[in-house]
């Protein structure tokens, strides 16, 4: 078969881009507000002429073939971009779907007259441009995936605060699910803690902490073994009545692990085991 | 998962257990991997070794910065041809051994990796590969 | 061969473990810190694994040896300085060496022996004097 779209495209390079860009700016996604026409022009431009070269090769079928790399990473990159900005999926596919709608106006003008080859023609062109919509948007997708794992891994960061007590007293409050993930954060930064800080005493309150079943338990206790393998004691605080009862029901046996109701009797305890003594002033 | 880097280390004695440890340690540094990563990741494989040298004597390992999707990781190959394992998930169970150890080694390794397979055949050997990655 | 020099401090034996470990180097250990306590007679074996990188459950077994060892031949081990990344490294692995005492650091380490020196000895002492309470009412 020979390449006429190659040819025609060639061409009127030009005229494709002056109408595909048209065609963008027309459609009601377009967010103006989230990029500038001339930054979407230069884009567009970009992608196009890449485009144009890897067709040359005749290749309308496989997008993995090294002609396509420049192709496949600038619209990879695009929908990059464009996740981590905020564009919906709908705008972000857009871009390459409008590119189809240009291609073909031009063709229907420069084939007018051969109508078999036309249709042929376009058959080939909107199977090659499926495909590529189909990497915005599993690059699409792959971004906004890259934006959760980061949000995540932002708020385990951020939820698990150590806390300097006392000298030598270190506390840290759960608020929410301790998941393995989580359990790892929480046992880093508090065994970092301890060797900053010297601390012997830590106390890890689970009084935010919803439900506590078998692998939660796990975890809790892995982190006060961790603890005590670096030369510290870990006291479990927060313990509500319901957790007692599920840590019974499900036979969780917490034997040497030091346990209290509150945070306040946790820091009783540590207190005495420093030679600590809060006591109230008398009024003279 | 495209490989970017390869080496391949004998390993017939204790001497070459330090130095594979040492060379697995530099890779991980060289891709950024964290510091409890890198030790998980060596504490798997410094089990791994231990297990040719005292079930089949000799072997080799082969470390790989491997890249798949968004993540970069090290990926070591553990191949013999010792004895072999007869039951797999028995010696993937906590607490069995069939040599005088704690029976920690294999389910132990797993534990600390991202990604954990052994192949074995009676009387022609073990493959084990690990991968762990970056974060 | 290669040994890791174990110090005599008083009434305690100080290792500090400054090199990779591996296997023969960590049985030697094992042999040389046990003669050790039973020339001396030492009462504490402190162990200081500030500077190691990698406990594989090996190693992990000659430490919780050392300590079961000695503890028969009345001496405490206590393990000190371990890094956060190796801890939770053996609590993974599924070895949390219960048996084993653990210190922040040498000084802390050190304290430690000598109070359990301290206390043994008070404790030696009041049993002692039950002994004489007991005599006397008989």
């Amino acid at each position: 078969m020979s390449n006429t779209t190659s040819k025609i495209l060639t061409k009127r390079k030009k005229d494709v881009l002056q109408v595909w860009v048209e065609n963008q700016a027309e459609d009601p996604a377009v967010r103006e507000d989230l990029m500038a026409n001339d930054e979407l022009h230069a884009q567009s431009a970009e992608l196009l002429n890449s485009f144009i070269e890897a067709i040359k090769s005749n290749n309308y079928e496989d997008i993995e073939a090294p002609e396509y790399y420049q192709v496949t990473e600038i619209i990879s990159g695009i929908s990059l971009t464009r996740a981590q900005l905020g564009f919906s999926p709908r705008e972000t596919a857009t871009f390459v779907l409008s590119l189809k709608r240009s291609i073909i106006q031009i063709l229907q003008e420069e084939l007018k007259e051969d109508q078999s080859t036309l249709i042929s023609e376009i058959l080939r062109i909107s199977d090659l441009l499926d495909s590529l919509s189909l990497v915005t948007m599993e690059t699409f997708i792959k971004g906004r995936e890259e934006v959760i794992i980061r949000q995540s891994s932002e708020i385990n960061e951020i939820s698990t605060p150590v806390i300097r007590v006392w000298e030598g007293i270190l506390a840290l409050p759960i608020i929410g699910t301790l998941d393995s993930e989580r359990t790892q954060v929480v046992m880093e930064n508090l065994l970092q803690e301890i060797v900053n800080s010297g601390s012997s005493t830590a106390i890890l309150d689970i009084s935010g902490v919803p439900t506590v079943d078998t692998l939660v338990a796990q975890h809790l206790i892995k982190t006060v073994n961790a603890t005590r393998l670096m030369g510290a004691e870990c006291i479990i605080s927060g313990i509500r009545p319901e957790i007692a009862q599920t840590i019974v029901h499900l036979g969780i046996d917490l034997a040497g692990v030091q346990t209290k109701a509150t945070l306040a009797s946790a820091l009783q305890y540590a207190f005495r085991k420093s030679n600590l003594v809060v006591a109230k002033k008398k009024n003279s | 998962m495209i490989s970017l880097n390869k080496e391949t280390i004998k390993i017939s004695s204790e001497k070459d257990v330090v130095l594979f440890r040492q060379r697995l340690r530099e890779y991980a540094t060289k891709i950024g991997m964290s510091v409890l990563n890198q030790t998980k990741l060596i504490t798997a494989a410094s089990e791994l070794v231990r297990n040719i040298l005292v079930y089949a004597g000799s072997g080799e390992t082969t470390i790989e910065v491997v890249s798949e999707r968004l993540q970069t990781g090290i990926k070591v190959i553990f191949k013999d041809n010792g004895p072999g394992i007869a039951d797999v998930n028995k010696a993937m169970q906590d607490g069995y051994s069939s040599g005088r150890s704690l029976g920690l080694g294999l389910p132990g390794a797993k534990r600390l990796v991202n990604f954990f397979e052994i192949k074995s055949t009676v009387g022609h050997g073990t493959t084990v590969t690990i991968i762990r990655w970056k974060k | 061969m290669d040994r890791i020099p174990i110090l005599k401090m008083g009434p305690f034996l100080l290792v500090t473990i400054q090199v990779d470990m591996y296997d023969r180097l960590a049985l030697n250990l094992e042999n040389d810190l046990i003669i050790m306590v039973q020339k001396n007679g030492s009462k504490g074996v402190l162990i200081d694994i500030s500077a190691v990188s990698i406990v594989d459950s090996f190693m992990g077994r000659i430490i919780g040896n050392i300590a079961t060892m000695s503890r028969i031949m009345d001496a405490e081990t206590i393990v000190v300085g371990m890094q956060p990344a190796v801890a939770i490294t053996l609590v993974e692995l599924g070895l949390p060496l219960s048996g084993v005492h653990t210190a922040l650091n040498v000084e802390k380490g050190m304290a430690l022996l000598q109070k359990k020196l301290a206390d043994d000895l008070t404790e030696d002492s009041e049993s002692e004097a039950e002994m004489d309470d007991n005599d006397q009412s008989e």
